[in-house]
């Protein structure tokens, strides 16, 4: 989603009534007493339960599926396999879509341990277990491979035929694509440099880790049509996809989301939606599929791992004369790691005269990755913010001053691209400095760390209603399913526009039958975009309310103006009126031209990317490796922050994340490339006692793209904690970490390396 | 799958012995569900001890304490004189999982999991805790260390469950201590785990020690070097630095998901040195 | 195959219900109960989102057995507001903003009601080990860890006051 350089200049400055103060969320009460509806909470009468067959194998062809036993189990209403999900017509032609149907349900081979390969429904849930073990699968397995640079060998097994040939020399190899960025003459630049830095790296594959395992209900009728009820961020991505797939009419399917009980990236595609639907249309009856975290782990998307190289020089005054960088992703068993936004935003901190970075997008036999917070970014940080730093120590320049002086400001290119216009790094990195934070001692073993980071943001399709109600409340109807709080900003935004109290706005997520295609709730864009289309549709219904007050008036709709919350005669022609509120309008409505609504449409533009800079402070036990984060301080630009609380969640939330990824999380696979750790015991997220308050600056620079200055928050604060946890550890450590996680053995025995190397050169 | 609650150690005996099927016994069931939901095992009875009034109370026996098979971790954390006669048995038992497993987990259940990273097994192991097996033959006693006999296999022979588990008195100048190493603070299974229990002589010299670890082989070991390391000394460095290149010889770890052989050698020294610290510390009062 | 017949108490009222041997409390809550406000998050007792109160200790209701509910007295997140009345830790979490996708919220609740119960004066870091067991993605947990101590402050201030 690159940087878009001409849209609309909206931002107007001005002072807020609602929007910035910390609203308690429409949805709240319901998600504190155990009344909201998540994916697994729906039932239907005569409800099925699905459940599916995976592989066990890394790679393997599959020879023959029986499935004549598990048909015969008494309670089993349906059983489907590769031959019920024929290639339609668009997945022929559209490899994107070919990739999803063959990960949703295995064709000639099974390319990742947990690959679906079957499915059943049954009148039970255990029924439908006995039934998945009566289902008979020969396989004929084959030589696998799960390491993105094991992967790039000439020798590698290679998954797909046909795929990779450019790489390959003519021949088919696992590098799906290859993308370059940049722009001057590195090799100049490295020669003008005083100091230069090249290192390599690696991290792990991390997972998305939403609590809420995909669920769904799809109940079809024997006309065809029917509705599906799943927790996703994006209903509408979910109707175009599964309706194509299966070779439906896009009117036949109405999707309700649930609410959603965390994504981060991880809902933004399709897994048991389409299975599901294929169950309920051969069986007649509604069913649901929950999937097991054991599910969740082998068989949704994690994101991409990373090998990566990254090259700084520096002339001595600080200036960095070259970057280049060397990224090489895998993102599983079908192309698409987010290998292209890592090199797009490796170097998008920094003002360059000469830069490149160059992406491999290679194919492992993993489950096929989907989207985690800022795709594909969080990794090229780390490798490009653990150099910056090695560079500014042995310049011998404070880390942020040397970030300082070569930060992308206002009319810099940016190394992707376009020119930034108004972005906020360099007030992030002035803030960062002038923290207590930042100015205050250290312990024993303890080292500190600072990193920067960039995400895009997206804008895209979205569509809005807002009705007024006779009794002057507001419907809002939006979208974008709510993640993380986003209806209460909509509901601010719609008050602050219209001039009524928060209270008065009730939003709700519609479904794909009750308004326009929305784009799913990713790219940080749902502030920003269903909030710009809120904001228009409320200027909307305000002018037929203004309309609405003139006709009343018997005066020309464009004397009367609306302030406060009520249409008021304005200009010499108007006449005197008392002004009307929303209230006293929509109480007439019936009578001077019946419902009164706004609404918009739009794709979005001018997004507006958000930086951040984050502060570490971690310790290490020398004897055992462990690495304990002591403190940490979230610098990060909101443009305008709605509901400043919420902002601070989504810092505090991305910096968690973060911090898990860099210390302990990783999918970890045995020799035969099955995942040894589906679960939350040894998939090893943060929990409460790991973890310190996450201290939060909201840096505000405007927006030019927004009305309200509104920039997304949500992904940029998962890209600087791996860098700025690297150069904590390093710091306290006293050597350089260079492999993520910095899980305690890795760190004991990079301890124990250094010492001896130490030792040998005494 | 059949459920049955027996009040009595005679009922429950009973239940378990016509069984002709699998039969598991079900305590605290912090393990147990776990296996039965993801498929792992399919008992056709599930014996719950729960109900059964021996296997739910903490009772002083001979100046120790006999503790029932279902009494939780969490009642073992609030017993007060059990907690300061055995603070090392008892942070062992309170370290199993969350505080809802607390409420649940028992440590009898822990020993007959028989994993090898069982948390309780080297605390109680190096507190001489004493098993009381009952079954279709009565009861025997049998040190903890025999029960487990490898990775999820126990010497209990069919129909026998664990009643209770007898904590002896402790020594006059006596102290123990556990301590694990998991990579985060909570909610991990122990990648090392270290009991250490001695007693020290009129003359403040250690007289007595025993120095067990966990999770480094098929099942507990008892690291008898270790134990002679630090016996005549004050737990000085020089004795510590000894115990710890015990602790690390005496380990037999693999590698695997949760750490690599060689990390679990050093880190076993590591750990071994600071528990021994606070056994000496609880031992001087 | 033939069902357990239970009875026992939730929320304070008098429940009767059958299940499969296999089946879990959590499973007779959801699923034959209608109760759906607890959550399966991992079905291993690693994620806490599951969490009740038994007989006033909390455990994962996934590692229960249906079966063992009889004669116990089991409370719910269904069963913390009075009525229209929010818990004070209920209002707390809305005020803190304590919560972003809510699915973990549920169990965070029943747990921390359960802390205050035993501790109703809880430093930061006993609040962090109580809910080690509670798994939220969303928030890094800074702002569930206020939110708590808050309301233990407000519940300490009316106790006094009473």
């Amino acid at each position: 989603m690159p940087l878009e350089t001409e849209f609309p200049q909206d931002y107007e400055k001005r002072d807020f009534d609602v929007v910035g103060s910390r609203a308690v969320r429409p949805d709240g009460v319901d998600k504190v007493t155990g009344r909201a509806r998540f994916g697994a909470d729906a039932v239907a009468p005569g409800m099925l339960h699905g459940k599916i067959l995976r592989s066990p194998h890394a790679h393997a062809k599959i020879v023959k599926i029986d499935a004549s036993k598990a048909e015969a189990l008494d309670g089993v209403k349906a059983v489907v396999t590769r031959d019920d999900f024929p290639i339609h017509e668009p997945a022929a032609e559209d490899r994107f879509l070919r990739d999803i149907l063959v990960n949703v349900m295995a064709r000639e081979k099974a390319l990742y341990d947990g690959h679906a390969v079957a499915a059943v429904a049954a009148t039970d849930p255990r029924v439908a277990a006995r039934a998945l073990k009566l289902i008979e699968v020969e396989y004929e397995v084959l030589p696998h491979v799960v390491d993105e640079d094991l992967a790039m060998a000439p020798d590698a097994p290679v998954l797909h035929d046909d795929l990779g040939h450019e790489y390959g020399g003519g021949k088919p190899s696992n590098v799906a694509g290859t993308v370059e960025i940049g722009h001057g003459d590195v090799e100049a630049g490295f020669a003008a440099a005083d100091v230069i830095v090249e290192r390599s790296f690696k991290t792990g594959a991390a997972h998305q880790g939403y609590i809420e395992p995909h669920a769904c209900l799809a109940n079809i009728g024997a006309d065809g049509r029917g509705e599906l009820w799943c927790c996703t961020q994006g209903h509408f991505m979910v109707r175009d996809t599964v309706t194509q797939l299966l070779g439906m009419e896009v009117s036949n399917l109405r999707v309700t989301p649930s609410e959603i009980g965390g994504g981060f990236g991880g809902k933004t595609t399709v897994f048991i939606e389409p299975v599901a639907v294929a169950l309920s249309r051969k069986a007649g009856k509604p069913v649901k599929i929950v999937m097991s975290r054991d599910e969740v782990f082998r068989a949704t998307g994690p994101t991409a791992s990373a090998s990566l190289t990254v090259k700084i020089g520096a002339k001595k005054d600080g200036t960095i004369t070259a970057a280049d960088a060397v990224l090489k992703y895998q993102g599983g068993a079908f192309p698409g790691s987010p290998v292209d936004m890592g090199a797009m935003a490796a170097f998008a901190c920094y003002e360059l005269e000469n830069v490149r970075a160059v992406g491999y997008d290679v194919v492992t036999n993993r489950p096929k990755q989907a989207a985690y917070r800022a795709p594909g970014a969080p990794m090229a940080a780390f490798a490009v913010e653990s150099v910056v730093t090695e560079v500014a120590d042995e310049i011998g320049m404070d880390p942020i001053d040397f970030r300082l002086k070569n930060a992308a400001r206002d009319g810099s290119k940016s190394s992707y691209g376009p020119t930034y216009t108004e972005i906020g790094l360099v007030e992030t990195l002035e803030a960062a400095k002038a923290t207590e934070h930042y100015n205050s001692p250290l312990g024993p073993d303890q080292g500190r760390g600072v990193a920067s980071g960039f995400w895009f943001n997206f804008g895209g399709q979205t569509a809005v209603s807002l009705n007024v109600n006779v009794d002057g409340t507001i419907a809002l109807s939006l979208g974008t399913p709510d993640i993380g709080g986003s209806r209460a900003s909509m509901c601010a935004m719609a008050a602050e526009e219209l001039g009524v109290a928060y209270e008065d706005v009730y939003a709700v997520i519609a479904d794909t039958a009750s308004l326009g295609f929305n784009d799913v709730t990713d790219g940080s864009r749902v502030t920003f975009a269903s909030g710009l289309a809120t904001i228009q549709a409320a200027r909307q219904a305000k002018q037929r309310m203004c309309e609405r007050a003139a006709k009343i008036w018997g005066i020309p709709a464009d004397a009367v103006k609306w302030e406060g919350g009520a249409a008021h005669p304005s200009g010499p022609n108007a006449g005197d009126h008392k002004p009307m509120t929303l209230k006293d309008i929509a109480a007439m409505a019936g009578e001077t031209g019946g419902p009164i609504a706004g609404h918009h449409e739009i794709s979005a533009e001018g997004a507006g990317p958000s930086f951040a800079t984050h502060i570490v402070d971690a310790q290490i036990d020398r004897e055992t490796g462990r690495i304990d984060v002591v403190r940490y301080t979230v610098v990060q630009d909101a443009g305008k922050a709605v509901n400043p609380a919420y902002v601070e969640g989504q810092f505090q939330g991305g910096a968690a994340q973060g911090i898990g990824w860099a210390l302990n999380e990783e999918y970890i696979y045995n020799d035969k490339g099955q995942l040894e750790n589906p679960g939350f015991l040894d998939y090893r997220v943060p929990v409460a006692s790991d973890l310190p308050m996450i201290e939060t600056v909201i840096v505000e620079k405007p927006n030019p793209g927004h009305p309200y200055g509104v920039r997304g928050v949500g992904e940029t604060s998962i890209v600087p904690p791996m860098g700025a946890i690297a150069n904590a550890v390093s710091a306290a450590a006293r050597v350089r970490a260079t492999e993520i996680p910095m899980s305690p053995p890795r760190m004991l025995k990079l301890l124990r390396d250094s010492e001896q190397a130490a030792q040998a050169a005494e | 799958m059949r459920y049955a609650a027996p009040t009595s150690v005679e009922e429950a005996v009973q239940a378990m012995t016509a069984e002709p099927g699998l039969v598991k016994v079900l305590a605290g069931g912090t393990d147990l569900l776990v296996a039965i939901r993801s498929g792992r095992i399919e008992p056709d009875l599930v014996v719950d001890l729960k109900r059964i009034e021996e296997t739910r109370t903490i009772e002083p026996e001979g100046g120790g304490f006999r503790i029932g098979a279902a009494v939780s971790s969490a009642e073992m954390s609030a017993h007060e004189g059990l907690s300061a006669m055995w603070p090392g048995v008892v942070e062992a038992a309170a370290l199993i999982g969350s505080t809802q497993i607390q409420s649940r987990a028992t440590i009898a259940g822990n020993l007959c999991n028989a994993s090898p990273a069982a948390d309780s097994v080297p605390a109680l192991a190096a507190a001489r805790a004493v098993a009381s097996i009952v079954g279709p033959n009565g009861r025997r006693d049998v040190p903890v260390e025999d029960v487990p006999a490898g990775p999820g296999k126990t010497s209990l022979e069919a129909g026998e469950f664990v009643a209770s588990i007898l904590l002896p008195k402790q020594a006059d100048r006596g102290g123990d201590a556990y301590l694990r190493f998991i990579p985060r603070t909570e909610m991990d299974i122990a990648v090392v785990g270290v009991g250490v229990n001695l007693t020290l002589g009129a003359d403040g010299a250690v007289a007595d020690a025993r120095v067990v670890l966990g999770a480094v082989g098929p099942r507990v070991i008892r690291c008898e070097e270790g134990a002679a390391a630090l016996v005549g000394t004050t737990g000085d460095d020089a004795a510590l630095a000894t115990l710890a290149e015990a602790a690390s010889a005496a380990a037999a770890p693999i590698d695997d998901k949760r750490g690599t052989r060689e990390y679990r050698i050093q880190v076993t020294g590591a750990l071994a040195k600071r528990t021994a610290k606070i056994a000496l510390d609880r031992a001087k009062g | 195959m033939s069902k357990i017949h239970v009875t026992t108490e939730i929320n304070g009222d008098p429940v009767e219900f059958l299940c499969d041997g296999e089946e879990t409390l959590l499973d007779v809550l959801r699923d034959r109960l209608g109760m759906t406000g607890s959550k399966e998050g991992c079905g291993t007792g690693d994620c806490g989102a599951c969490t009740v109160s038994v007989d006033g200790k909390i455990v994962c209701s996934c590692l229960m057995l249906g079966a063992e509910a009889e004669g116990r007295s089991i409370e719910t997140i269904e069963g913390m507001a009075q009525g229209e009345m929010l818990h004070p830790l209920q209002r707390k979490f809305l005020e803190h903003a304590a919560l972003q996708c809510g699915v973990c919220t549920p169990g965070i609740l029943v747990a921390a009601k359960a802390l205050l119960a035993e501790n109703p004066d809880p430093s930061e870091t006993e609040v962090r080990y109580w809910l080690a067991g509670n798994l939220c993605r969303c928030t890094g947990y800074d702002k569930i860890v206020r939110a708590v101590m808050d309301a233990a402050a407000e519940m300490r201030g009316r106790n006094y006051a009473a």
